[in-house]
Formats: structure tokens, sequence, C-alpha cells
């Protein structure tokens, strides 16, 4: 080998070596852990990890990526001081790693990486709601930890005040939230899934109207010997009278309960209609034939094609 | 290692992002590309043969640089010298599983397009045939109920052939199927299932009926038995997470019969 074919191929293996920049391996870690299914960031973490080799980056990806999976997944962490769970959303977000439980009046301080809750401290008077807003969203936190207690086996719920925690009497709109996170994570049997429903509620002062929009996403992950998952997403709208503290409560409770069975519904009849319509048109149980296919006597069906193809007789 | 890793990351991304998650792992691990290339399935690409007028599935085994032989007119697209075509006896067995594996395209799926090929194993004795299909059924392609918003299978069927011994050859296949499907309706949004699956069989098989009557036959077996495992496993087992999520209300009377007393 002459020096400089010598030369040519260690330029060459240079570039192939040429490695990816730091940012670029990060962006990449960071794309993994974002798009890791519910309850599963942990083990693409290890993998991740594992792929790069370069604690720095694999810490730096995953301090920009945890925070923005917690929130989209609205994780659940209980508190230290087994006052409950605290959901980590964008609504209780008061800073990078404080998030406000509006239940307990308490501001959660938490780990994104290791998705634990490390200390509460009581909320300031400024991070809570005025006692007028409070005065709708504590009954309806009432009805919401009812209605998820007996819809939801392991269900979690928040109501917080998105909009015009301020508002201090009448005369003012303002706007709840309600977050209901429901996950099971059995990793034992290759499955995972969450329910997430975020509803928002505009109270609308002049026009004595509540306004209701819903957003409810679920997902499930199968995957043994193969990965299979589910995602249904729907929107819907609603809207009511609004009315005395007490009453809007139990009318927004109604609604949504209304509307998540409904959906529930329609998601079993999605599934019901797999079998016999939407799987079909991918690929049918049995031939048109209604009969497992001839293959002993392909001549003769090759045959019949192309006569049938010529004489134009063909569907 | 870092294999184990990476194929443990493509069993949780989801099988919409798997061309996304295949290249950021190539541009990770960029010394494991033919591993990573022969070992995660990707979504079969469709090309044009001019020369016959009928399209042709892409895969590894008709890959020539970066031309694809049609099965159809044995030629590579694009154009390309000096190229491996089979044995003129394997490719009478390419041409007669085209025709037939078409007409069994054609009976289970109703559309689609389906592409064979066949090549010499190393050793000279033994072959082995890629069987492959594609279907769109969404209701803008080829989905004749009109059900779908989006949906896709891909079917990919290896299968080697020993050489022949008293009469009989050993037949091992490894069969994936990739899909999704998707439906949409303004009262019940979107709902989406996709999915990929793999598995193999081997099997003993007297040739008196022919090599491709054996392929055909397993072929068929196997892509039963993967369709109902996606229908009643996979999916079932998503309706199961969905129901232990959220049990559907008679489940909750029944848990819970006093709950208005």
């Amino acid at each position: 080998m002459s020096e400089e074919d010598q030369l040519d191929e260690e330029e060459e293996a240079e570039e192939e070596e040429e490695e990816l920049s730091d940012e670029q391996k990060k962006e990449i870690a960071k794309w993994f852990l974002t798009h890791a299914p519910a309850g599963e960031i942990q083990y693409v973490a290890k993998d991740v990890r594992s792929l790069l080799f370069d604690e720095i980056v694999y810490g730096m990806a995953a301090a920009e990526a945890f925070p923005l999976y917690n929130k989209a997944h609205m994780v659940s962490l209980p508190m230290p001081n087994s006052s409950g769970d605290v959901l980590i959303t964008t609504f209780g977000e008061l800073s990078e790693n404080e998030y406000l439980d509006p239940r307990t009046a308490q501001v959660a301080i938490v780990d994104h990486v290791k998705q634990v809750c490390t200390d509460v401290r009581p909320a300031t008077d400024e991070e809570l709601p005025s006692s007028y807003i409070e005065d709708f969203r504590c009954p309806l936190d009432a009805e919401i930890i009812k209605y998820v207690g007996e819809a939801y086996p392991k269900g979690v719920s928040a109501v917080y005040c998105s909009k015009g925690k301020d508002v201090d009497g009448p005369g003012s709109d303002f706007e709840l939230a309600v977050v209901i996170s429901a996950a099971r994570h059995s990793p034992q049997n290759f499955c995972n899934g969450s329910w997430r429903s975020s509803w928002k509620i505009k109270f609308n002062d002049e026009m004595r109207t509540m306004e209701l929009t819903g957003s409810l996403q679920v997902g499930a992950h199968y995957f043994e010997e193969g990965n299979v998952q589910l995602d249904a997403n729907h929107e819907c709208k609603d809207s009511t009278a609004f009315q005395a503290p007490d009453d809007c409560a139990v009318s927004i409770a109604s609604i949504i309960s209304h509307h998540e069975n409904e959906y529930l519904a329609s998601i079993e009849g999605s599934y019901s209609n797999l079998p016999d319509t939407t799987f079909k048109d991918l690929r049918r149980k049995l031939p048109v034939t209604r009969t497992l296919f001839p293959w002993h006597n392909t001549l003769q069906l090759s045959l019949n094609r192309d006569i049938t193809k010529e004489l134009g007789t063909g569907k | 290692m870092a294999m184990e890793a990476a194929m443990g990351l493509m069993r949780r991304i989801h099988p919409k992002h798997s061309d996304t998650a295949l290249s950021a792992l190539l541009n990770l691990l960029p010394h494991h590309s033919s591993d990573l290339l022969s070992q995660v399935d990707q979504p079969l690409q469709i090309l044009h043969d001019c020369d016959s007028g009928k399209e042709f599935i892409l895969c590894e085994y008709n890959r020539d640089a970066d031309s694809y032989r049609s099965p159809w007119s044995n030629k590579y697209h694009p154009f390309l010298e000096d190229v491996n075509l089979p044995s003129a006896e394997l490719r009478k067995l390419e041409i007669e599983a085209n025709e037939v594996f078409a007409i069994y395209c054609d009976q289970y799926y109703e559309g689609g397009i389906s592409s064979v090929y066949v090549w010499e194993d190393d050793d000279n004795e033994s072959f082995v045939g890629c069987f492959l299909i594609k279907k769109d059924g969404s209701k803008s392609g080829q989905g004749r109920r009109g059900y779908l918003q989006e949906g896709s299978w891909d079917a990919i069927h290896v299968i080697e052939v020993g050489p022949e011994e008293d009469g009989t050859s050993r037949y091992c296949l490894t069969s994936t199927v990739m899909l999704s499907l998707m439906t949409d309706a303004q009262s019940s949004g979107t709902f989406s299932l996709s999915g990929s699956i793999r598995r193999q069989m081997n099997m003993d098989l007297t040739v008196a009926d022919g090599h491709l009557c054996n392929m055909g036959r397993m072929i068929e077996e196997m892509e039963s038995k993967l369709r109902n495992s996606l229908n009643q496993v996979y999916f079932g087992k998503t309706r199961e997470m969905v129901c232990t999520l959220r049990p559907p209300a008679e489940l909750v009377q029944l848990k819970l019969p006093d709950r208005d007393s």
C-alpha cells in the first residue's frame, strides 16, 4: 500500500469516525426520552445512557427531556408528608421544579429525573387563588374526587385556577382546569398505559355561562415479543349555566363524567369494530373465496387469471 | 451490548416513529449499521417498473448499490451494469412465485402490491425466497370498506429452503408484519393502533408438491397466525389496559353496589 493510499484510508476512517457533536447526541437522546411511552421513560433512559456512553451529554439531555415528559404525561408523585399525590402539570408549574398542589395548598419540590417529590412547603398567598375563586374551586375539587374515586381505580385529580386567580368577587371572568390522570404500569406483563383528561371551564360572568372544553388522551403499550400501541385522542365541548358554587361543581362533574363515559364507550366501539370492519380492510381472515388458497393447483389458477384478464371479465 | 440497548429502544418507541428512531440509532452507532439494518424492520418502499408497467417492493434482497431489481422485468431500476441476476432455474421459480403470490395477495388483501425474490444461498445447495406484501387499506387507498383514515400493512416473509434429502427439505420461515390503522370521527376523535411483530416457523416437508406449494402454505399459515395474534392478543391487551385504567360502568356498579345509598 502506497503512503498516499494509506493516508486516504486513514482520512476515510477518520471521516467515518467523525462523531456526532455533543449537541447532536443530546438532541437524539432527548428525542428518545420524550418519545418514551407512558411509564417507560426510566427504561428508555437506561438504554439511551448505555448507548451514549457519555454521562455529561446524557445528563444534559435528561435535564431537558424529563420535565417535558413528566408534564406531558401528567405524572403523579407521592408527597413526602403523606398528604397525597401531586400532579406534574403545566397548570401547577410555578418554576422548573416547583409544582402547586391546590388541594393541600402546598408546593411540591420535585426531582424530575428521579421522578420523585423531595420536599413540600406551604404555598404563599400570592401562589394561591383568591377566596372568591376558592369558593368555586373547592366544591368542584370535592365533586371531582368523588367522581374519580368511582370511575378510576387509580386515578389522581387536581383542580387549578388557570385564569383570573386574583378575581375577588362577581363581575369578572375566570377559568378553572380539571386534570385527571390514571396510569398503570405492569412491566412484568409487558404492558403499560395511561388515561389523561384535561378540562378547562370558562366562567363567563356577564353571560352567566360556563363553557367546558375537554381534551382526552388514552394510550396503551403491549410489547411482549412485539410492539403494539394504542393512541386515542378526543376533544369535546359543552356548556351550562353559571350558578351558585356548589351547583356549578355538581353540574361540571356530571358533564365531565357524561363525556368521559361516552368516550370510553366509543373506544370500546372502535375495538368491537376491528375484526369485521376496520381490520378487514388491511387483510381478510380468509380469502374472498372463503377457502384456503389452492397452492396445489396454482398452475390452473394463473391460467384462469390470464384468461379472465384477456376476456376482461375480472372484477 | 449496544445492540441490546438499541433493540430495547426499538421495542418501546412508537411504531409510527420507527423510521426516525432507526436513523437516530444509525447516527449514534455507525459501527453497527449493518446489524441495525438487518434487525430493525422498516416500512416497505415501492418503485414503478417502467418495463412492465407494474410496481414492485424494495428490500435488501433485490438491491445492488442504489438500484433495485424488479421481479417483473428482471431489470434493475435505475439501470445498473454488471448486475447479479438469479440463475435461470431460480428465475423460473421466481416468475412463477410472483404470479401465484399476486393472486394470493388479491384474494386475502383485495388489493395491495406483492413481490417475490429468490436467490441462491452461499452453499449453492439451498436457496432463499423473500415474499413481500404491501397494502394501503385507507379509504383513499385500497380500503374497500372505507373505514380507515390511515391503514397500512407490510408483510415480510423470508424463507430458507435447505437441500433435499430423501425427498424432503427443511423450510425455515421468518415473518414480520408491520401495521397501522387509524379511524377518525368527530364524535369519537382519533383511534389508532399500530405495531409490529416477528415470528419464526420451521418445517420439514416433502418436496413432491413442489417448493412453491410448501412455501406458500407455510406463509399462509403464518400470516393467519400473525393476524389472529395481533387481533386477539396484542389489540386485546391494549383493550384490557383501557378497561383497567377506567373500567366500564357495569363493572364499577358491580364492585360498588351501594354507591348511591
